[in-house]
């Protein structure tokens, strides 16, 4: 049985292009509004949607995500919402992949095997825990391959060959580098360098790797997409959001239509990029 | 809770993942786990080296000023008529807290794995302190990392961590306080992983940390054991210390784990009350959860969302504890109570004025509890209480404290 990650990674490949993969934090700053754009996003160019749970404590993140988290759990958001928000997307979308990205302890808390049955059941494809590494894999990440969900982990610059094959061993769906060592919405990376890294994951993996940290705009998400099986774009996309924001914190008229207009943009850089 | 089948001993742990029982662990991101299994193995290596065990002796005896006394509080247990207390006298040492024993070893590690940058986050500002003052001595640049809040309430920390040269970053993430002072040094950890060491003030973190910690902190239990023999002739017969993280307790602690006729005591903080909401108290008002690195006892809403800690004591003010705590609390082997802040500023005032003796707000609550323990025990009950730190940090704070008390 296949996975609507695997299938849709099968398919871009078939078209010879990269994946574009969006980040945005449900709940951010409402559910109406986050769910709105979630909708929103395939049409605009998104082919795998990332969708955060806000933690309050994401020491990976930087100060953009952390913002978006906070926002989200001030509106109300909680894991209960964020599938109760996948299920509402899957009404009238069922191809595209949705991969949950958080910290493990709102899962811990909701109960490991319970979350997996719901997450399954609300259409979720696959999921990715920062703090997870796969020391801690008996956790998580072995019960939610059985449960049929990929668990797709990241690779890091300090992942080295050594390391790679545990990191690897377990993981499905596809490998996240993250190519620079820092927190998200930090500096761009070197487009060469992360071509080289991606070549090397893929001496170690037959699977897709996505390349995300510093993604900004078309130019930078082409140059990634002509070495990466996918282009990560999140922070970017979050200030966006945030820029159009009213005074109170609340989700202005253009919004949906701001985000979308930039995902559209880098949409057409990662296709654009030659391979 | 239920307590779990005993081990034949309560030293052992952790296991070779860092799990003590069903706490601890590596919960990080992939980027520090490198950094982390190489501090594991250079840490294991330095222990079991005579040489660096041999200079940290040298500069705990020279420059931190061990052993510190085992002081006997005549006038306290007169007064309570029962228990004979002693102090261990941790606020004597150089900087003024327990915490240089920590930082003197996790710097000699530093130096010996050629990291040239050292973090490190701080609450009440005693470890940044001492974390500035052993990077002063071996020429390092130091970058505390102290909660926005933190830094108004313990300004005379944030001036002395400035003097010795260190970098204060104010936190404004989050609520301000020591957890995001901690997320925050992570986050510098996770940017600068090659040639930074995160130098943790507490029994908490990914494993190695809470035993690296407790390690070099079990210096305190090692000596009251012998000063014990040396006063009494025996050991004593009960210990007591606050618990925030817990490394001053769990260094206390550790060396008397199997010894079954000593009864332990941890004291978190209560806040305005643990019915309250508004309290550190992990163990008495948390769950066990996932937070900075390892599976324990933490404060947090329905959705698993941190919620704030609440302490007069910035040294408290965390909503987690140790993992090994946990463990220890699971186990039934050690009894964990819990003191308000009314209870500690009442104990740092009887206490500087019966002993002389100006305790810090964080081992006041332990002398909260010590008031209601003592007077019901029998004279030849010896009881050790860990005197964490000294109190010149906290005068601010107890001011207004009773300032704001006398208006209502």
């Amino acid at each position: 049985m296949t996975t609507r990650i695997e299938r849709r990674f099968a398919a871009l490949k078939a078209e010879g292009r990269a994946a574009l993969v969006t980040f945005t934090m449900s709940g951010d700053p409402d559910y109406a509004s986050s769910l709105a754009l979630a909708k929103a996003l395939p049409k605009a160019g998104a082919d795998l949607i990332e969708l955060g749970m806000p933690f309050t404590d994401p020491m990976a993140d930087g100060v953009a995500i952390q913002a978006a988290g906070l926002r989200a759990l001030k509106g109300g958001q909680t894991l209960i919402k964020t599938l109760a928000m996948v299920r509402e997307f899957r009404q009238d979308n069922d191809d595209t992949p949705i991969v949950l990205m958080g910290y493990y302890n709102p899962i811990y808390i909701y109960g490991v095997d319970k979350f997996l049955v719901d997450a399954k059941a609300a259409g979720v494809d696959g999921l990715i825990v920062v703090d997870l590494p796969p020391e801690e894999d008996v956790e998580l990440c072995l019960p939610a391959l059985k449960a049929g969900l990929n668990f797709i982990r990241l690779a890091t610059p300090t992942t080295d060959d050594k390391r790679l094959p545990a990191v690897l061993n377990n993981t499905s769906g596809f490998v996240y580098y993250v190519s620079i060592a820092g927190i998200t919405g930090t500096a761009a990376p070197d487009a060469s360098k992360v071509t080289a890294a991606v070549e090397r994951i893929k001496r170690h993996t037959k699977l897709p790797v996505a390349v995300g940290f510093g993604v900004r705009n078309a130019e930078s998400a082409r140059a990634i997409a002509a070495g990466a099986d996918g282009v990560v774009v999140g922070s970017a996309l979050i200030d966006v959001l945030r820029a159009n924001l009213d005074a109170e914190g609340k989700a202005g008229p253009n919004m949906v239509k701001a985000v979308t207009a930039l995902v559209a943009d880098i949409a057409a850089g990662v296709r654009s990029a030659k391979r | 809770m239920t307590v779990q089948q005993q081990p034949n001993s309560f030293r052992t742990g952790p296991d070779e993942r860092g799990h003590f029982g069903n706490f601890g662990g590596r919960f990080v991101a992939e980027t520090l786990m490198p950094n982390i299994l190489e501090l594991e193995k250079a840490y294991a290596a330095a222990k079991a080296d005579p040489a660096y065990q041999k200079e940290m002796d040298y500069h705990l005896k020279h420059f931190v000023g061990r052993p510190s006394p085992l002081y006997f509080a005549e006038r306290l247990t007169a007064k309570f008529g029962g228990a004979k207390i002693y102090f261990k006298r941790e606020d004597l040492n150089h900087t003024g807290a327990h915490k240089v024993n920590n930082v003197t070893g996790q710097i000699m590690l530093a130096l010996r794995m050629g990291k040239k940058r050292i973090i490190a986050e701080t609450g009440a500002g005693m470890h940044g302190v001492a974390t500035a003052t052993l990077c002063a001595k071996f020429g390092l640049p130091c970058v505390v990392y102290m909660g926005a809040v933190d830094v108004e309430r313990q300004q005379p920390n944030v001036l002395r961590m400035k003097m010795l040269g260190a970098e204060v970053r104010p936190v404004t993430s989050g609520s301000h306080t020591l957890k995001d002072a901690m997320n925050e040094a992570l986050r510098d950890w996770v940017t600068n992983v090659s040639d930074t060491f995160y130098c943790i003030g507490t029994v908490a973190g990914p494993h190695p940390y809470p035993a690296m910690v407790r390690d070099f902190q079990c210096v305190i239990g090692n000596e009251t054991r012998e000063q014990m023999q040396e006063a009494e002739g025996r050991l004593p017969d009960s210990l007591i210390a606050c618990i925030g993280g817990g490394s001053n307790a769990m260094g206390l602690f550790h060396p008397f784990l199997d010894d079954r006729s000593v009864e332990i005591f941890g004291v978190e903080a209560a806040g305005h009350g643990v019915t309250t909401g508004l309290h550190a108290a992990s163990i008495a008002g948390g769950r066990p959860g996932v937070l900075h690195g390892n599976r324990t006892y933490l404060l947090m809403d329905a959705d698993g969302q941190i919620t704030e800690a609440h302490s007069i004591s910035a040294g408290l003010d965390y909503p987690g504890i140790g993992p090994e705590h946990a463990w220890l609390n699971d186990m039934g082997r050690v009894k964990f109570l819990s003191a308000t802040d009314d209870e500690a500023v009442a104990a740092f005032q009887l206490c500087s004025q019966l002993e002389g003796i100006i305790p810090a707000l964080e081992p006041a609550h332990a002398l909260a509890r010590v008031f209601d323990l003592a007077p019901k025990l029998p004279k030849d009950h010896l009881m050790v209480v860990n005197m964490s730190g000294r109190g010149d940090k906290d005068l601010d704070s107890v001011a207004q404290f009773l300032e704001s008390k006398k208006k209502k």
